[in-house]
């Protein structure tokens, strides 16, 4: 499938690399000026990433960023204001000051899940979410990132399998920036390709040009239009480079230099920028339009931050629990009959014969939501003998 | 109506709330076409179909992160552990993710997440914990460990409705041993509320879970001696009902407190010290704890009995209390 964008698509992209950029050289400004409370991570380099697999989402989908994701923030609809007060830990900030960096989220409108530091917890989360919104009938797709690193994480594993098990509509974006921290991908992970991983959970993959702005979001549309059409969960690997340290203490010197030289040759915005105005896509007139645009923007939203208060000392013992300052509630967007017992409503699309003999289901066996071994028979005799190929005879399995 | 095990309770209780609500759906292993390890799930699969129970791979942390995602979009998951002691498989997702959310980014997350928990049924090291305590510690989550069949159902159908993350332990020596009546009309148990078991005057017991039962024999026994021991079931660890407590101590001036899981850290230093605090005045003597041994569960039924506090254990303990 061969996505063509249009022209304000391919503008759209090319604003939010910039914004996203702009608003990370204003908190690097910021930090330089003590006004940054925490750390500061820089998604240098890695911004085709964040903003073209969030542009590929519609209004309705939901997202979970990790760190270096604030420009998938920011195309999802954040104000770069609720960016900047939250590394101030301001009381205007989305979380009242209580978390920082990209550690926030909007369950009402914007459907963003927010991160925590501990890598991969938001892979099982947005599986839960992607089969919340199957069952409520909305058609929705839940996406979230991981790194090189936390691929590696015990709950990456334990999230994809069971998303896949359950044929989640749900895209994981793995950024591969090459760097955990200090430790390159080499030493975390015996394979040349992240995506392979996706093998093991029997879902679909692609890899990506990860500085390639247009590639990213043509890959990630067409990954979100499956996971949405019912075909489970799809992995894309993004290869880029993280052009800065872990955060601004770090100074990365663990890095070859040639490979920060390489990278640089690759930048994702001057390599989008210089297609657009070799396309004549984009004119010198328009490129500084958008610049001063999202510099008033930026100047504005960075003086409210800065002038806004720190959280009143006593906000620190309040909002532990909800008590009834939510009233959480399912938005229906199918018939609730379709649940209601005794109705069954998820079809059986292939089965274990036999599996669940004698209950009074509505169905005969049950529904499996992936290719099943082979029943009965088959596994018998594979049993008997030694496996010679037992991958092979597995993936031969017949459909039902 | 004939009388119900703790067992029953449970199914009941899942049942009415799927019944009442289908922004309900159950998740764990094996809930599904085989009914749960303990049978508690037994015919909802039947009832409510596969969307609303869901058999999951071996996965805690993926069990209990899709129910924090599923809350998400306001539905109300039932999580279940196959045993409660597989809860610490998960426990980064509950105390760092789950816990958090809604102090941090006012995320509520109206999930339960319930298990057979307690010793007592020769299940060795890893099938008899009692884990409350990790989570106790936790702000956010709200701890129930009822003794009851009856409070079972109450409370299970309440933390459905919590519009926070509710950790609910069953305690499985009293799955099978327990049989109550349950009222034919719907009702619920309020979270956050001890109850007097057994009125006295001369000591104060606070237990829960199947010590209570425990407590409650020694009680029986301490009354032949002419002690009237109060006994209070604390119902709900967190947020612990101190009012109930404090008032019993006026009355009572001694305080015992009974439990099943380890010495060291257990919620009766936590209770000591708020009496220390709130009710130095009131004490006419220390306040003594019978609990089970700082060791893991052992197998032996001989080892697990020594490990277990029993109503011997508590009787000594109480006419000991009793003299000061």
């Amino acid at each position: 499938m061969k996505i063509e964008l249009t022209r304000q698509q391919h503008l759209d992209l090319y604003y939010y690399m910039r914004l996203n950029r702009a608003v990370e050289d204003t908190m690097g400004k910021l930090f330089r000026q003590n006004k940054i409370v925490g750390g500061l991570y820089a998604s240098l380099g890695q911004e085709a990433i964040s903003v073209g697999t969030a542009y590929a989402l519609e209004k309705k989908d939901w997202l979970a960023p990790m760190i270096r994701n604030i420009g998938a923030l920011l195309t999802k609809g954040v104000p770069p204001r609720d960016i900047f007060t939250q590394h101030m830990a301001k009381y205007t900030s989305p979380t009242f000051g209580k978390d920082g960096t990209s550690h926030f989220g909007d369950l009402e409108n914007l459907h963003i899940v927010s991160p925590i530091s501990m890598l991969g917890d938001l892979i099982p989360v947005m599986a839960g979410v992607a089969l919340a919104g199957r069952y409520l009938g909305q058609k929705i797709v839940a996406m979230t990132w991981i790194g090189d690193g936390g691929s590696s994480t015990g709950v990456f594993h334990e999230g994809l399998n069971f998303a896949a098990s359950q044929k989640a509509p749900f895209v994981l974006i793995l950024e591969n920036n090459q760097w955990a921290y200090s430790t390159p991908v080499r030493k975390q992970v015996p394979l040349a390709d992240l995506a392979d991983r996706a093998k093991a959970y029997g879902i679909a993959s692609y890899i990506v040009d990860g500085n390639d702005v247009a590639a990213v979001y043509s890959t990630a549309k067409e990954a979100v239009e499956r996971a949405r059409a019912g075909e489970g969960p799809i992995l894309i690997e993004a290869k880029t480079m993280r052009m800065r340290g872990h955060a601004q203490h770090d100074p990365a010197e663990y890095v070859p230099p040639e490979m920060f030289e390489y990278w640089k040759k690759r930048d994702p915005i001057a390599r989008h920028e210089k297609f657009l105005l070799d396309e004549k896509l984009l004119d010198a007139k328009g490129k500084a339009e958008i610049e001063k645009k999202i510099e008033t923007l930026l100047e504005k939203d960075r003086e409210f931050a800065e002038n806004s208060p720190l959280p009143p000392p006593e906000l620190a013992a309040e909002g532990v629990y909800c008590e009834g300052c939510h009233a959480p509630k399912p938005k229906w967007e199918r018939p609730i009959a379709e649940v209601t017992p005794p109705r069954c409503s998820v079809e059986a699309v292939w089965q274990v014969e036999g599996f669940g003999r004698g209950k009074d289901v509505g169905l005969a066996t049950t529904p499996l939501h992936f290719e099943a071994a082979p029943a009965a028979k088959p596994a018998k005799a594979a049993a008997k003998r030694p496996a010679r190929k037992p991958a092979k005879a597995a993936a031969k399995g017949k459909r039902r | 109506m004939a009388p119900v095990t703790f067992l029953e309770a449970i199914k009941q209780a899942m049942f009415e709330e799927m019944e009442r609500d289908p922004a309900v759906v159950l998740l764990g292993e094996d809930v599904g076409v085989y009914g749960g390890a303990f049978k508690t799930s037994e015919g909802l699969l039947e009832r409510f179909g596969w969307e609303r129970v869901i058999d999951t791979p071996i996965s805690e942390s993926a069990i209990i992160g899709a129910a924090c995602g599923m809350s998400y979009l306001g539905l109300r998951p039932i999580a279940e552990m196959q045993f409660i002691d597989f809860i610490v498989c998960a426990f980064n997702q509950i105390t760092n993710f789950v816990a958090k959310g809604h102090y941090l980014w006012g995320a509520p997350a109206p999930m339960v997440i319930r298990g057979p928990s307690g010793g007592g049924v020769r299940g060795g090291p890893f099938h008899s914990a009692n884990p409350e305590m990790y989570f106790v510690h936790t702000p956010g989550l709200k701890i129930i460990y009822p003794s009851t069949p009856y409070d079972a159902k109450g409370l299970l159908k309440a933390a459905v409705r919590d519009n926070n993350p509710v950790l609910f332990f069953e305690h499985k020596f009293l799955y099978r041993r327990i049989k109550e009546e349950l009222p034919a009309e719907e009702y619920t148990v309020p979270i956050g509320k001890a109850v007097v078991r057994r009125p006295g005057k001369h000591l104060t017991i606070l237990s829960y879970a199947a010590m209570m039962h425990t407590s409650l024999e020694a009680a029986e026994n301490l009354a032949k001696e002419g002690i009237e021991a109060e006994v209070i079931d604390l119902r709900t660890l967190l947020p612990l009902d101190e009012e109930t407590i404090l008032q019993s101590v006026k009355k009572t001036n001694r305080v015992l407190v009974v439990h099943e899981d380890t010495k060291t850290g257990g919620i009766a230093g936590e209770i000591a010290a708020i009496l220390c605090e709130k009710a130095f005045g009131d004490l006419d003597g220390p306040v003594l704890r019978v609990t089970g041994l700082d060791t893991p569960v052992p197998y032996a039924p001989t080892l697990e009995d020594a490990f277990l506090p029993s109503a011997q254990k508590v009787f000594a303990a109480a006419r000991e209390l009793a003299r000061y």
